[in-house]
C-alpha cells in the first residue's frame, strides 16, 4: 500500500516556516504527524538530518517546495519535545525516531503475551521479534534498542522483567 | 574573490569580533579558491579568513561589499555554504589574492558545521550595519604587524572628500525622495536634518560656497519650506501653519499638491481626527505611513484582500498591486496585515514571496 500524503503535501506555503504564531502551530503539528505517519509507513527508525532533507518526506518535487534545514530542526524539536525524537549525536545530524513510544509499544507487546496466555511464559528478545509465533504483529522486526526500550517500559510498570543470559537478553512477563 | 586583500587580521579601533568559525573553505564563485581550510571571522566591520596553517595567510573584505547572501544546503558529501553576492571591486582597494575574478560572489563551505549560527550573526550584523557608526576610514595596510589598529583617514583632504561625498549623496536624496508622496514621508525625517545642516552650512559659510550657491541653495529650502535658512519665522509657528494646511488637504488631495516639507506634511495629517476631516493618518507596523479615508476600515480591507486572494488562488505583492491599482508598498502592507490576522498564509520560495488563503 503506497502512503497516503496529507493535503497540506501539495500546499506550497506548508513548505514555508509561517510567521504568524498560530498558523505556525497548526503547520508545525500537520509536519509532526506527516513525518511520524511517513516513518511508520517505512518502518524507519532512524534518520539522518542531510538525507531527510533530500528525501520525499521534506521535498515535494512536484510542486518544487521542500522545508528548509531551519525548519527541519525546528519540526525535529517539536517532535523531541513530544517524546517522539532522540537525537543521536551533538550536532544533531542524527535522530532515533520514535513514532510509537517504549510505552506503547510495550502496550502491544504485552496485550500480545497475556492474549495468547503466555504470561509468566520466558522469551528471548530474538524470540519476540523475529520469532515465528511473532510474525504478523505489529512488533515484529522491531529493531532491538526499541525492543529493549520498550520491555523496560514495562518492567518500570511491574509487568515484566529483563534478564541477562548467556547468549543474550532475555525477558519475563507478570 | 577579487573582493579581498591582505590583512594582518588585527581589529581596528571600535571594531568588534562577532564571531568565528574553523573549518572554513572559500570559494571563488563556484570553483575552490587556490587557498586551504582556515578560520572565518566575522567582524562588525570586516569578513577576515586566515589559514589554519599559516596564519600569516589571511585576508578580509568590508562588510560594506555584501549586497546579499543565502544559505545553500548540504548534500550528499557537500558541506553547507554560505553565498555570497557582492558590490563590484572598488578602486581604490587594497591588493589581494586575487586580482580578478569573473564571479560577483564568493561561498564559506562549512566543513565542521556552524554555518546556522554564521548566518544568523551575518544576518544580524548587516542589518544593524555597526560599521557606518564607527567607520574605519581607510583600508588596513598589508602585512606590517606593527599597526596595532589606529590608520584613519588624515589631513584636510579625507575630511574635505567626506563632505563632498555627503554633498552628492544628499543631492541624490534630494531627487529620489520628491518622487512619490509616500517615499517622501518615509524620508520625513531625513530630510529636515539635511535641510537644516544646509542651513547651518551657509550660515557658516565653509570656504567652497559661492554668491550664486547660496542662492541656489536658499531656492531649495524655499521649496522644502524653509524660507529663512536661519530660522522659520515667515511661515508663521507650527500650529497655525499645520491647521491650513490640513484645510487644504482635505479638499485637494485628488490635485498635485505643491511642494511640502516632509514634516509640515506630516504634521498636518496628524491634525485629520481633531480637524473632523474624514481622512486619517495611518502608520503600519513597518514604520510606513498612508494617508486613508475613514470609511476604509481594517476589517473591509482584510475581507477583501482574502476575497481577492482566495478567487486568484494566490497572489504576489506585485499581483495584488495591479489588480487594486494600489502601490506595490501599499498592497503588501495589506497582505501582512491579512497574514497577521490569520487570514493569510505565505509561500516564501526562489519564485518569490506569495500569499495563499490560511487553509491551515
Amino acid at each position: 500500500m503506497s502512503f497516503e500524503w496529507p493535503w497540506q503535501y501539495n500546499f506550497p506555503p506548508f513548505f514555508t516556516l509561517q510567521p504568524n504564531v498560530d498558523t505556525r502551530q497548526k503547520q508545525l503539528a500537520a509536519w509532526c504527524s506527516l513525518a511520524l505517519s511517513y516513518c511508520r509507513h517505512h518502518k524507519l527508525y532512524t534518520l539522518d538530518v542531510m538525507e531527510a532533507q533530500e528525501s520525499p518526506m521534506f521535498n515535494n518535487k512536484k510542486i518544487e517546495r521542500k522545508l528548509s534545514m531551519e525548519a527541519i530542526q525546528v519540526v525535529f524539536e517539536e517532535l523531541r519535545k513530544k517524546g517522539n525524537l532522540e537525537w543521536l549525536d551533538k550536532n544533531k545530524s542524527r535522530c532515533l525516531v520514535m513514532w510509537r513510544r517504549p510505552e506503547e509499544w510495550g502496550k502491544l507487546i504485552y496485550q500480545w503475551v497475556s492474549k495468547n496466555g503466555m504470561v509468566n511464559s520466558v522469551f528471548t528478545l530474538y524470540e519476540l521479534s523475529n520469532g515465528d509465533d511473532t510474525e504478523g504483529e505489529e512488533f515484529h522486526g522491531l529493531e532491538d534498542w526499541m525492543l529493549l526500550r520498550s520491555l523496560q517500559a514495562l518492567q518500570t510498570e511491574g509487568k515484566a522483567e529483563l534478564f541477562t543470559m548467556d547468549d543474550g537478553k532475555g525477558v519475563k512477563f507478570f | 574573490m577579487d573582493r579581498f586583500s591582505w590583512s594582518n587580521g588585527l581589529l581596528e579601533i571600535n571594531e568588534t569580533l562577532v564571531i568565528q568559525q574553523r573549518g572554513v573553505r572559500l570559494y571563488d564563485g563556484d570553483d575552490k579558491a587556490k587557498l586551504d581550510l582556515g578560520v572565518t571571522l566575522l567582524s562588525t566591520h570586516r569578513l577576515i579568513w586566515r589559514d589554519i596553517k599559516n596564519h600569516e595567510c589571511c585576508i578580509a573584505m568590508p562588510l560594506s561589499q555584501i549586497i546579499f547572501f543565502e544559505e545553500q544546503a548540504a548534500g550528499i558529501g557537500k558541506s553547507a555554504k554560505i553565498v555570497i553576492h557582492l558590490h563590484p571591486v572598488p578602486a581604490n582597494k587594497e591588493p589581494g589574492p586575487y586580482q580578478y575574478s569573473k564571479y560577483s560572489y564568493i561561498k564559506l563551505s562549512f566543513k565542521e558545521h556552524g554555518q546556522i549560527e554564521f548566518y544568523r550573526r551575518l544576518t544580524e550584523e548587516m542589518t544593524k550595519k555597526r560599521w557606518e557608526n564607527t567607520p574605519v576610514s581607510q583600508p588596513i595596510p598589508t602585512g606590517t604587524g606593527s599597526q596595532a589598529g589606529k590608520t584613519r583617514a588624515v589631513g584636510i583632504v579625507g575630511i574635505e572628500r567626506k563632505i563632498e561625498e555627503k554633498r552628492k549623496e544628499t543631492d541624490k536624496n534630494i531627487s529620489e525622495a520628491f518622487e512619490d508622496l509616500s517615499k517622501l514621508m518615509v524620508k520625513a525625517k531625513e530630510m529636515v536634518e539635511l535641510s537644516r545642516s544646509i542651513a547651518n552650512k551657509i550660515k557658516d559659510k565653509q570656504g567652497d560656497i559661492t554668491e550664486d550657491e547660496t542662492i541656489r541653495f536658499k531656492a531649495y529650502l524655499l521649496s522644502m519650506g524653509i524660507a529663512n535658512p536661519v530660522t522659520r519665522e515667515t511661515h508663521g509657528s507650527g500650529t497655525h501653519y499645520h491647521l491650513q494646511l490640513a484645510k487644504q488637504l482635505g479638499d485637494m488631495l485628488q490635485a498635485p499638491l505643491e511642494l511640502l516639507s516632509p514634516e509640515d506634511l506630516v504634521n498636518a495629517c496628524k491634525m485629520f481626527e481633531s480637524l473632523k476631516l474624514p481622512l486619517r493618518l495611518r502608520v503600519f507596523d513597518s514604520g510606513v505611513m498612508v494617508v486613508q479615508l475613514q470609511s476604509h476600515s481594517e476589517e473591509e480591507m482584510i475581507a477583501s484582500a482574502l476575497d481577492n486572494v482566495s478567487e486568484k488562488g494566490s497572489l504576489t505583492a506585485e499581483e495584488f498591486a495591479k489588480l487594486l491599482g494600489l502601490s506595490v508598498l501599499l498592497s503588501k502592507e495589506r497582505l501582512l496585515l491579512a497574514e497577521k490576522m490569520g487570514h493569510l498564509c505565505r509561500d516564501d520560495s526562489v519564485e518569490g514571496l506569495r500569499f495563499y488563503p490560511n487553509l491551515f
